[in-house]
């Protein structure tokens, strides 16, 4: 699978959306996951991908460091990070 | 109806080991949050307020200090000061002590983990157990005041120091038993206790700025916060020192998200809070918030608050003091009580924090920066748990 199909098939298992309705421009707030359930995404990417992503519940998306509000900035964030060593 | 005042108090914390150092600390609004000396690659937590030099040996017996957990030991010491300022007499046959954690022993849990699963030990200490059980800080209290009435630990997260003075203060006025410690204790300050935290996302990296527009999360703390609760008129018959009256208490749950607060379930504790101690809206010159620093927080702990007080809501100070000690779980509400205490006794209110940037959305007076003078004759401290479980302790002047 690409990076974007596992970002897609994470993003419906956690959402509850059909994987054939999201695509790269889907916004995520528009998938409907309250706030644990974005943590849990975050955490699913990480585990899938082997990788740490920068993430905090306390600011506003636009401030983050790694993009969480499209599937291609998730993808394009964990392509970015996987291209680095990861810390764990 | 008894009246129920507060005669002794005491403490372990990031801001210092006891009352005065305490207060003295929240006064000037001294921060005591620092890197941590817990090193581990795997923790991307490296900031804490930890009670740092802590060494009880020379305060309690080596058989305390060999069945002690660290909360333990924070709820021995704490409980020994708040005793002795009481003075003699304060706990009289009846008397028993209540108090929360939301972690038990932690340190000692972890230990015996890493031994039998990392290490693959085949045996753990004999004192394992009775070292995490999370009733231990009670019971060693209980046998070093000799307390033999109603004692208990309750864990509510977050709000179990607040619920624990709560019911002891209910217990009080009641009748239910003459005098009781009350208060908390926690030792989260472990691999585990802050990795599941950073499992949440909600810890910050640069420090806790309480409803402040630039908060980025909460930080970590530890210690104790232990009050003797007696009832007014013994109290006053063998001329104790009166700290401040616990006038009312509330409680609610908000039955909706097991980590969203609900500002209607906060709302409903104020309320209660309120009524109970026959407070009006208006007398209350200090409110002590929840305060975390987190945005769920700070969002649904203003609305609460502009919920309860209308337009009344900008003109009361507010403040959390997690800005300077940071965020003790289930020994907050206790050592946020001081804070309280500092403002009912000496009309300073302690401030949230260093920085402080007006955060529109929550429309309150934050005291913040630097500590404020102001004459408070009654004062609210919140306490809103993980799991939606609110208690709000309301207090009056001695």
């Amino acid at each position: 699978m690409t990076t974007e199909a596992d970002v897609i098939a994470i993003l419906a298992r956690q959402s509850g959306v059909c994987a054939d309705r999201i695509g790269p421009a889907t916004e995520v707030a528009a998938l409907g996951l309250d706030s644990l359930g974005l943590v849990e995404t975050v955490f699913a990417l990480e585990e899938r991908f082997g990788v740490s992503i920068p993430f905090n519940a306390n600011t506003d998306p636009g401030d983050r460091d790694f993009d969480l509000r499209t599937v291609a900035g998730i993808v394009a964030g964990l392509e970015a990070l996987k291209a680095r060593p990861a810390a764990a | 109806m008894r009246r129920v005042v507060i005669t002794g108090a005491g403490t372990v914390n990031p801001l210092g080991q006891t009352v005065s150092e305490t207060l003295d600390a929240l006064a000037v609004g001294r921060v005591a949050i620092g890197p941590l000396d817990l090193a581990d690659a795997r923790l991307s937590t490296r900031i804490g307020a930890a009670v740092r030099g802590f060494d009880p040996s020379d305060r309690l017996s080596a058989r305390q200090m060999a069945v002690a957990d660290r909360f333990s030991q924070f709820a021995l010491i704490a409980a020994a000061e708040a005793v002795a300022a009481a003075g003699p007499g304060a706990l009289p046959p009846g008397a028993g002590v209540i108090l929360g954690s939301a972690g038990g022993g932690l340190a000692s849990s972890e230990a015996a983990y890493r031994a039998v699963f990392a290490e693959g030990a085949a045996r753990v200490h004999p004192f394992t157990l009775p070292r995490l059980m999370a009733n231990a800080a009670t019971s060693l209290v209980s046998m070093a005041h000799g307390l033999r009435g109603p004692s208990f630990t309750l864990s509510t997260a977050c709000a179990a120091s607040n619920h624990a003075i709560g019911l002891a203060f209910q217990m009080v006025r009641s009748g239910a038993a003459p005098a009781m410690l009350a208060g908390g204790s926690e030792a989260m300050l472990t691999f585990g206790g802050l990795k599941v935290w950073e499992g949440l996302r909600v810890l910050s990296d640069t420090g806790c700025r309480p409803f402040s527009a630039d908060r980025d999360g909460l930080v970590m703390g530890e210690g104790a916060g232990v009050f003797v609760l007696e009832e007014r008129d013994r109290a006053l018959a063998r001329g104790a020192p009166i700290l401040a009256e616990v006038a009312g208490f509330g409680m609610s749950a908000d039955a909706g998200d097991i980590v969203a607060p609900d500002p209607e379930g906060a709302a409903a504790a104020i309320r209660a809070a309120l009524a109970d101690a026959g407070l009006a809206p208006g007398a209350v010159g200090y409110i002590n918030a929840h305060g975390t620093g987190t945005l769920l927080n700070d969002r649904s702990e203003s609305a609460a608050i502009r919920a309860v007080f209308g337009e009344d809501a900008a003109a009361i100070p507010v403040s959390s003091t997690k800005g300077l000690h940071g965020h003790l779980i289930g020994a907050a509400g206790a050592v946020e009580l001081l804070a309280v205490i500092l403002a009912l006794g000496q009309g300073v209110i302690a401030p949230s924090g260093a920085g402080h940037v007006r955060d529109p959305n929550c429309g309150l007076d934050i005291v913040a920066g630097r500590a404020r003078q102001a004459s408070v004759r009654a004062a609210l401290s919140n306490a809103f748990a993980f799991g939606g479980l609110n208690a709000v302790l309301a207090l009056r002047a001695a």
